[in-house]
């Protein structure tokens, strides 16, 4: 009987004192972050790079910053959800098609125009609501004992072709995918990027995500896998040289998989800290912040004209020639229908 | 019999009546009325966004080829590993509590473990193992192997506290020891492996993670589709109401399964344990079996953490306390394992003690949640609070809620099976010897219960230690958990850095586990004493 009564009171002591604990923690933490004001951000970048791109502004501004990381669609729908309640100040995502999104439902305040023109003016929000931060590019992934670089597809079309059966790799589920899908249409059609899909389809494995994609081309699962250029060098980064068998080879230029895809930040219209959060945004365009970018392993392009990549990556130049606008990907509601119609999501 | 149950629905139902009954009734009542708030939000939630969507979408969306083809997927999975969990589960924990199989209680707590590892995890091992592990069978071999224990634990305490006289009665006259088995032993636990089997149907209904390594599409794919890539959150509820529609008929199914059988004790009040099955020569192949079991559920993940840690660690990720994060979620899962079960009483004891439409209804609600994406539930949680109690947003005490409303069916299980197998006449006795309804429930009921309430909060703790979908939405910002640390490192490779997050989630959840396994442990001693 004793032993029952404890299995019951247990429970209620231990929530007393985690309720106890997280009022306590709350409070405190609070008033330790009065001195130079403080902003909310939804981070939905990988969290190696924001955590040094927050620490270097916290540095410069004191402006203290709240990071609230996760997946960068489950964040857009968590603030669709808050709407004008919404805790977050800045909004910092992997993918465009995702703010884009916000800026349709109004949920976006302007970005300052200095922060804007910092970047390329092709790189920001048509609209001006959200600001570019870094880039990555549309490549292949390829398994080095497995084929040759010469055998390689020097166009993204080609991986529907009968010859990559069983070989290749990919993961349509993940945002990453459909600015593919979006390419191949306005460049040749709806008909024909439709016979691409399914042309994949018949080819490939479907991956989780680009992550898989990537080490299971390097373990020789898949032949060739399409990706954004930083998945592999951030796995040859845990692999090391003696754990990496693979190799990125990029489309011909003009091809429509020759793709840049932006990473870009907002300020929510909800936000209580318009001016912090500003400040946020401009810092990310800086010098400074490009230069984090850069020389944070996270292998992304630094977008500011003037702030090199890191060593080893080929200039962005390089790609960038017929690459789709931000606004020209949108929101990626026509590459998803079609990709739903084909049953691939 | 049927005179007492009729006057429980008399009590249970009419307001007047003897004034000292009616206050555990109301407490019981007030319980059962929080539960069903608490389920009723996110179907509402469901309900108020599937309506702001143009419904001919969603039409569309439904009379596609490929919903479907995702249906079917859905539904034969779910049948499959339903049938597959409840065999492992029943057979183990056969083994384990009522057999003298050795090391019984290594077993009791190394056959809980894989319901706490991550998914990602057990894919990533089976993926290493064999590349080529695709499709259908890949998904029914992976997904019974991890949710197995939903079936094993409930059984496993239904039968230490299994009436050993019924047992030695049914030999006595003549019975095999596998008739006795199908016709006594099983008949007591039945409430718990039927129960076990609804949350591995409803789970999987709902999951989503776990298929996308092996390639495996379900009906939840489109809802996830329509929330994260069409951000069209109007879709995706309409989409999962389809998956409550679903539940319905498999709750409805599970009712009709149960029956009105009375499966109490009717001897002595006490649990006492039997003598244990000899396994004689049967024990090798025995233990061969658990073995096996162990070793595919737990050895395949467990060895691809160990891989991982063996892996060069190039995160330069900054390092934040693998204790803090251990301590936010032992606390986290502790608190919500407790609200789960503490409110599993009430809906249990309305429902046997007080059966009627309304409270089998309520019971049956509080299974809904185990059906709904994870998504979908704290999104609710997140529409809810934002507009109605913004003081709570993002805080502890809001993602304990959200762990109790998510895994609240996992307690319900636990605690029914319990309830069932205790006789409600060591209550009445008590309450004709003058003890007040509240003491009753300290000294006759709450003993009876107890290793059924272990296991609900077993099942809770361990399940909310591996949550990361309302973890992300809704733990206070800056809050690291084990689960979103182990996440943020595999979305950035560092496989070497995540693994020690998933391998002391392992850790944190064979606690419950060897807690419990010991309080059953010592349930057989004291009935061997008696």
């Amino acid at each position: 009987m004793n032993l029952g009564k404890t299995l019951l009171i247990a429970p209620f002591l231990l929530l007393c004192t985690v309720l106890l604990a997280a009022c306590g923690g709350g409070s405190g933490s609070s008033s330790s972050t009065t001195s130079g004001g403080s902003v909310t951000l939804y981070n939905g970048q990988h969290e190696q790079t924001t955590g040094l791109l927050v620490k270097a502004f916290e540095h410069q501004t004191h402006i203290k910053v709240k990071i609230r990381s996760g997946d960068e669609a489950e964040l857009g729908n968590q603030i669709i959800q808050e709407g004008s309640n919404s805790p977050a100040d800045v909004f910092y995502t992997e993918n465009t098609p995702v703010l884009e999104e916000l800026q349709e439902k109004g949920l976006l305040a302007p970005v300052a125009a200095g922060t804007l023109s910092s970047v390329p003016r092709k790189d920001d929000a048509a609209s001006g609501d959200w600001v570019g931060v870094s880039a990555r590019v549309s490549a292949l992934v390829y398994n080095t004992s497995k084929i040759s670089a010469s055998a390689l597809p020097s166009s993204i079309l080609e991986l529907a072709s009968p010859q990559w059966k069983g070989k290749v790799g990919f993961a349509p589920s993940e945002t990453d995918f459909q600015p593919l899908v979006t390419s191949i249409i306005k460049f040749d059609g709806k008909a024909a990027a439709e016979k691409w899909l399914k042309g994949l389809q018949a080819n490939s494995r479907v991956y989780p995500d680009n992550e898989t994609v990537v080490a299971q081309v390097n373990n020789g699962e898949s032949t060739i896998g399409p990706i954004n250029h930083y998945y592999w060098y951030r796995l040859r980064d845990e692999q090391g040289a003696s754990g990496t068998h693979s190799a990125l080879h990029y489309y011909n230029p003009g091809d429509p998989g020759d793709l840049v895809n932006i990473s870009g930040a907002a300020v929510l219209r909800s936000s209580k800290n318009q001016a912090d959060a500003q400040k946020l945004l401009a810092f990310l365009v800086s010098n400074a912040g490009q230069q984090t970018i850069a020389h944070s392993q996270s292998w992304e392009y630094p977008l500011r004209p003037g702030v090199s990549p890191a060593a080893g990556l080929a200039p962005l130049s390089s790609f960038h020639a017929t690459s789709l606008t931000p606004a020209e990907l949108g929101n990626g509601s026509e590459a998803l229908a079609m990709e739903q119609r084909l049953g691939l999501l | 019999m049927s005179s007492h149950a009729s006057t429980d629905q008399l009590t249970g139902r009419i307001g007047r009546s003897w004034s000292g009954r009616r206050r555990w009734p109301l407490v019981s009542a007030t319980g059962g009325a929080v539960v069903t708030a608490a389920v009723l939000l996110p179907v509402i939630f469901l309900i108020v966004q599937a309506q702001q969507s143009g419904w001919n979408q969603v039409h569309h969306l439904l009379l596609r080829h490929s919903t479907a083809v995702l249906l079917w997927n859905s539904v034969r999975l779910a049948v499959a590993c339903t049938l597959l969990c409840a065999v492992l589960g029943v057979g183990a924990a056969w083994l384990v509590e009522r057999t003298d199989v050795p090391m019984r209680r290594m077993w009791a707590v190394l056959l809980v473990l894989p319901l706490g590892i991550p998914d990602f995890v057990v894919g990533f091992g089976w993926i290493s193992i064999d590349p080529a592990l695709h499709g259908y069978l890949a998904a029914v071999m992976i997904m019974t192997l991890s949710l197995y224990p939903l079936v094993y634990l409930p059984v496993a305490s239904a039968m230490a506290n299994v009436d050993a006289s019924l047992e030695e009665s049914a030999r006595s006259l003549g019975l095999s020891p596998l008739r006795s088995f199908l016709r006594v032993t099983l008949r007591q636990v039945w409430p718990a492996v039927l129960g076990g089997c609804l949350l591995v149907t409803l789970g999987l209904l709902a999951e989503f993670g776990a298929f996308e390594i092996v390639q495996y599409q379900t009906f939840t794919v489109e809802i996830f589709t329509e929330f994260k890539l069409g951000f069209d959150a109007a879709a995706a509820c309409a989409l999962s109401l389809v998956l409550v529609l679903i539940s319905v008929a498999v709750l409805g199914g599970e009712l009709a399964l149960s029956g009105r059988g009375r499966v109490f004790r009717a001897g002595p009040g006490a649990a006492r344990a039997g003598t244990r099955t000899r396994l004689g020569r049967w024990r090798v192949p025995s233990l061969a079996a658990l073995g096996a079991l162990a070793g595919l559920a737990l050895g395949v993940p467990v060895g691809s953490l160990v891989y991982w840690l063996t892996q060069g660690n190039s995160s330069t990720l900054p390092s934040t306390s693998i204790l803090a994060a251990a301590g936010h979620t032992a606390a986290y899962s502790a608190a919500a394992a407790g609200i789960a079960t503490v409110l599993a009483i009430p809906v249990c004891t309305l429902s046997i003690r007080h059966r009627n439409r309304l409270t089998i209804l309520i019971e049956r609600l509080s299974y809904l949640p185990m059906a709904l994406p994870g998504l979908v539930i704290a999104l609710g949680l997140v529409a809810f609070s934002v507009r109605h109690a913004f003081s709570l947003y993002q805080s502890s005490f809001e993602l304990i809620v959200a762990y109790a409303i998510l895994f609240l069916p996992l307690a319900v299980v636990g605690v029914r099976s319990a309830m069932a197998q205790a006789s409600p006449r060591l209550e009445e006795v008590g309450r004709s010897l003058g003890s007040g309804p509240a003491e009753v429930f300290r000294r006759i009921t709450l003993p009876l219960i107890a290793p059924g309430l272990g296991a609900a909060f077993a099942l809770v703790f361990i399940s909310s230690s591996t949550e990361l979908t309302a973890t992300l939405l809704l733990r206070p910002t800056g809050v690291n958990t084990l689960a979103t640390q182990f996440w943020t490192y595999t979305t950035d490779f560092s496989y070497g850095a995540a693994a020690p997050y998933a391998g002391l989630m392992v850790l944190i959840s064979a606690v419950p586990a060897y807690l419990l396994s010991r309080r059953m442990r010592t349930i057989s001693r004291i009935g061997q004493g008696a």
